[in-house]
């Protein structure tokens, strides 16, 4: 068997609720901006739902997509698309032989619009006003699909759900196809669109979203002593992943190196992590192993964090377990505190930022922090920019999962 | 009231733009659906649903097949209308 190949990544996209492409969304997440908004519906009245805000998507897809592109697809999917148009372009637009070529594009939850407004229509009209399009769009590889239809992929159309790391594990996968040889170019990333009264009801119901309606942009505090839950965001992030002798035999630009793929599963509890976070360790440790990197590399984590007490503290937890010492010279950015939770594209942007921050040296800051939690043991980038290391550097991108999922990507410089 | 067939290849050509993208004035009586403004079996049932709601008809799926033109359709819906 050959030797791995090394993965770079050669073209960003993205559509989120911090702007409409990647580079106004790194520029307000440079600047300390929140996506959260009030949301413009009357749900809380008519459905009794306790959250009146979220991180809703800043450039609205009927603004960039043309009206048939709307109609057969879900909003997942749109955004999906919009974010492969982006980066494809981003890179150049690479001439590849498709056969060569891959799409993994995940969402963690799936066409939730178009289930339910079928199921709304066939109670209200009946069976034979059901849209024919309704299964292609509400099924859950329908991103991944539509994707390799816009590139011409046929390497390989793939969908790995693992809720909210959904979206790392899409690039985990697109890494590993590269790797082995499969792809020489893979378009990944994740996408979510589930603002949505039934979901947003069913998060509220299990307490896991911030109340604090009077205070949108302050709600997402990750590490803030105050902190009462996540706030709910959408859209969608990809990566053009390039084998490193693809990328150089065409010129291409390249931003970093997707160097290492670590993946674990608690196998614990649901929803709670493992409180010891081994499987984070676990995750994590496998990503420095394959990058070859050691705790004393790793200058940047992009945390999950979400905004929880228990998630946010496990996180943190675990990275001083793995670092020991060597965490004392991490910089961390909690970016939910800005763009939200993204849920299955969550994974997908933190890596675009991730990315960003090592080709920039620059870590995006975490806003909201106003108390920090005493037992947060890492160094917060707070409020502004950090400036990163000259040199080789290491910066891990964290994704965790309703589940028990976790996958830790490792990206270095090119 | 009963639709004019005027009035129903207006209506048609308002559904089939929403749904290809092709501009109204493309969608014309001798037009093939298929091979003339390529529209394949998915997006044609989804044109029918639309259709049989906007003139209050039924189309049932066996004569779905016979519409191979705008023309056929416009005839069958104004049939159709009782």
């Amino acid at each position: 068997m050959n030797a791995p190949r090394d993965v770079v990544v050669t073209g960003i996209g993205a559509t989120t609720p911090l702007g409409g492409d990647a580079a106004s969304t790194w520029a307000a997440a440079l600047a300390g901006e929140s996506g959260a908004r009030p949301f413009d519906n009357d749900w809380a009245e008519q459905y009794g739902i306790p959250v009146t805000f979220g991180a809703t998507i800043k450039v609205k897809p009927e603004e960039v997509l043309a009206r048939p592109e709307i109609k057969r697809m879900d909003p997942s999917t749109q955004y999906a698309i919009i974010a492969t148009r982006e980066a494809w372009a981003d890179a150049g637009t690479p001439e590849v032989d498709g056969e060569r070529l891959g799409a993994v594009v995940s969402s963690g939850i799936g066409g939730i619009w178009t289930t339910l407004e079928g199921w709304d229509t066939l109670r209200e009209r009946g069976a034979r006003r059901m849209l024919p399009m309704t299964v292609p769009m509400l099924m859950p590889n329908s991103p991944a699909a539509y994707v390799s239809l816009e590139i011409g992929a046929q390497a390989g159309a793939h969908a790995l759900v693992s809720a909210c790391a959904s979206g790392a594990e899409a690039i985990g996968y697109g890494i590993e196809m590269i790797r082995s040889g499969r792809a020489d170019v893979v378009v990944a990333g994740g996408t979510e669109a589930t603002i949505h009264p039934m979901p947003i009801a069913a998060f509220a119901a299990s307490r896991t979203l911030s109340l604090r309606n009077d205070d949108p942009q302050g709600a997402s505090r990750p590490y803030d002593v105050d902190r009462d839950g996540f706030v709910i965001g959408e859209g969608a992030a990809v990566v053009v992943l390039e084998s490193a002798e693809h990328a150089a035999a065409r010129g291409a630009r390249v931003y970093a190196r997707l160097a290492g793929v670590g993946l674990s599963a608690d196998a614990y509890h649901i929803t709670s992590p493992d409180p010891e976070g081994k499987g984070q360790q676990s995750a994590m440790r496998r990503a420095l192993e394959m990058a070859g990197a050691t705790a004393a590399d790793v200058v940047h984590i992009n945390a999950h964090a979400t905004s929880t007490k228990v998630g946010d503290l496990t996180e943190t937890n675990s990275i001083r377990t793995l670092l020991g010492d060597e965490a004392d010279h991490v910089l961390l950015s909690a970016t939910k505190s800005m763009t939200g939770h993204l849920l299955g594209g969550a994974g997908a942007l933190e890596t675009v930022f991730t990315v960003k921050a090592v080709h920039e040296r620059l870590a995006p800051p975490t806003i909201n922090v106003a108390n920090p939690d005493p037992e947060l043991h890492v160094p917060l980038v707070r409020d502004v920019p950090a400036a990163l290391p000259a040199g080789d550097v290491v910066a891990i991108n964290n994704s965790f999962g309703f589940g028990g999922h976790n996958v830790a990507l490792a990206v270095t410089n090119a | 009231m009963a639709f004019s067939n005027e009035e129903i290849l207006e209506g048609l050509a308002e559904i089939v733009a929403e749904e290809t993208g092709l501009p109204t004035d493309a969608v014309q009586l001798g037009k093939s659906f298929t091979d003339d403004l390529d529209i394949d079996s998915l997006s044609m049932m989804t044109i029918v649903t639309h259709a049989e709601d906007k003139f209050s008809v039924r189309i049932p799926d066996e004569e779905v097949k016979n519409l191979n033109t705008v023309g056929d359709a416009v005839t069958y819906i104004a049939g159709a209308q009782a």
